[in-house]
């Protein structure tokens, strides 16, 4: 520290500083980069799901669910739906928690970063990080479990559309829920717990059209049950369409409540979001 | 006494004579509690203006609404020209802050972190020119969470002048660092005075007001007392002396403005053999400063 060379810019000669898109791009490959190094979350965002279809398999063993359909491959779209809503909502909460503590987000604020930049940043990764983690699920199930992958592009389209709209609300919420639980110590302890209710209730654990019919209205508000309905639509056969409450996929639904929740969360972030946690 | 000291050649860089920050009535409050109460405050443009005060003085949360950071409750505020409570990206980007508490993904190594952050500046100072600067270039390739404390704050800094501000907040910059690197970045806000940029930053360390500093703001519970060159600190104070001397054994002590006519009449009356522990002493800065802020707590951070 022996001399500072930094002269100051002519007033009237600077440039506008990077816009929001650019500085979106670049914090894609910082918050990848950060999600990479925190080798806790790596093992857990991609070996999690893996887990549990290993967990659902042993239990189940060759029982069905339905002629034809055994009991992982039933499970493996709720575990599939699991996971998206774990990289986005539950792995953004969190982190936006911590960084919120650590003072990460008072710098980006003191730097007049556009809140839009910061979210392409969150979103980027999380797209990134789910298309990972459902291929290395997959994967397993193919190659180690012989669950059946579809073979027709139709449902290949459904099952990016989902994974893209589920995704998506999952980020917003999980940046809108930062603003509510406090700490980072909050945030690690009530974030999960919605997450785990929301899967009890959403058919992940249990063959959704045995759930109490109290508990699959309140399911039917969030977004986690349709993601799952519409992962069973991907990977069952169209015949167990007829086993759903509704008798049918719903997709139309699946598609406006999940868009629903993604304006209903970009709403509630552009009113509440804020860099820190005291505000004033 | 000089009030000043010698003026920098190159003097800020305003073609106007609107000053870097002025404020006017400025209030803040926290549960009905004034925290900064009625504070008037310029900053000239390519000064170093220092705000000393004790812990809880209300230093940083001035700092904190002058940079943007926090809402106003009362006063006039103009930053730059601007009103920070609305100032835009373009206003930001002429602002420097180093906080107290701002953080950098732990994860990443000095050089990336410094790479990244330039891209949020129109016109960032190069990562190896920054780096020097501050004296880390040798800890480049090492993690931030692997940082000594005074190298974290070198980072902060390098973040805070990376965008080549026109006015640099430092929030109680040194705050935790050993001597030798308080010393260092003494330098380094030198250097950056000398290039022009204009400097407020924060300090209960009075050492580090007198030897930075053209200007001193003393801060008191919210309250600015005195706004002085440093040697100039408390004149009133300082006039006066105390002539102390021993009598039958016993400790005299008169505090006077006028210590040679108290001498004068002790001379007299002792005519002959010396006056026993005869001195006359002034105030220190470190006193008068210490008055100044009298009849406030320490503690209570904030």
């Amino acid at each position: 520290m022996t001399t500072a060379t930094t002269h100051p810019a002519a007033p009237g000669t600077r440039p506008a500083p990077p816009g929001a898109a650019t500085i979106g791009r670049a914090r894609i490959g910082l918050e990848l980069r950060l999600f990479a190094r925190d080798s806790g979350q790596v093992v857990f965002s991609f070996a999690y799901p893996v887990v549990m279809l290993l967990i659902f398999a042993s239990v189940f063993g060759d029982q069905e669910v339905s002629p034809g359909v055994g009991f992982d491959r039933y499970f493996l779209a709720g575990i599939a739906a699991t996971g998206i809503m774990l990289t986005s909502f539950q792995a953004v909460g969190i982190a936006i928690a911590e960084e919120r503590d650590r003072g990460d987000l008072g710098r980006l604020q003191v730097l007049g970063t556009p809140p839009a930049a910061y979210a392409i940043g969150k979103a980027g990764q999380v797209l990134v990080t789910t298309v990972v983690q459902l291929a290395v699920l997959l994967t397993v199930a193919a190659l180690v479990y012989d669950i059946p992958l579809p073979t027709d592009a139709g449902r290949w389209l459904t099952f990016a559309w989902i994974t893209l709209l589920g995704a998506l609300a999952g980020t917003v919420l999980g940046i809108a829920v930062s603003a509510f639980v406090g700490s980072a110590r909050s945030a690690g302890t009530g974030i999960p717990a919605i997450a785990v209710v929301l899967q009890f209730v959403s058919g992940v654990f249990f063959v959704y059209s045995e759930l109490p019919e109290v508990m699959r209205q309140v399911a039917a508000l969030f977004p986690l049950k349709w993601m799952t309905q519409g992962m069973r639509s991907v990977f069952l056969p169209d015949a167990a369409a007829a086993a759903e409450p509704a008798g049918s996929w719903e997709h139309p639904m699946t598609a406006a409540v999940l868009a629903a929740w993604v304006i209903i969360g970009v709403v509630v972030v552009v009113r509440t979001f804020r860099w820190r946690r005291s505000g004033g | 006494m000089t009030t000043t000291g010698p003026a920098p050649l190159l003097r800020g860089t305003a073609t106007d004579g609107a000053p870097a920050v002025r404020v006017r009535g400025l209030v803040k409050r926290y549960g009905g509690r004034a925290v900064v109460d009625d504070v008037d405050l310029d900053v000239r443009r390519g000064e170093v203006f220092a705000l000393l005060g004790p812990n809880g003085a209300g230093k940083t949360t001035t700092v904190e609404i002058l940079a943007g950071l926090r809402r106003r409750d009362a006063g006039h505020v103009a930053v730059l020209g601007e009103d920070p409570a609305t100032g835009d990206r373009r206003w930001r980007d002429r602002v420097g802050v180093v906080g107290q508490t701002t953080g950098a993904g732990d994860a990443l190594t000095v050089r990336e972190t410094v790479d990244h952050y330039a891209r949020y500046h129109a016109q960032p100072q190069g990562s190896d020119e920054l780096l020097g600067a501050v004296g880390l270039e040798a800890a480049a390739r090492t993690r931030v969470d692997a940082l000594s404390g005074g190298q974290r704050r070198r980072l902060e800094v390098a973040l805070g002048v990376q965008g080549r501000p026109e006015l640099l907040f430092l929030d109680e910059p040194t705050t935790g660092l050993d001597p030798a690197a308080r010393r260092q970045f003494w330098t380094l806000v030198e250097g950056l005075r000398e290039a022009g940029t204009t400097v407020l930053l924060t300090t209960h360390y009075l050492d580090e007001a007198a030897q930075l500093a053209d200007r001193v703001g003393v801060i008191a519970a919210g309250r600015l007392v005195e706004v002085a060159p440093p040697d100039a600190l408390g004149a009133a104070l300082r006039r006066e002396a105390t002539v102390r001397w021993t009598e039958d054994g016993a400790p005299r002590s008169v505090v006077t403005p006028e210590p040679s006519a108290v001498l004068r009449d002790l001379l007299a009356a002792t005519p002959s053999g010396e006056i026993p522990d005869l001195s006359v002493t002034r105030p220190h800065l470190e006193d008068v400063y210490l008055r100044l802020v009298g009849g406030t707590s320490e503690g209570d951070p904030r």
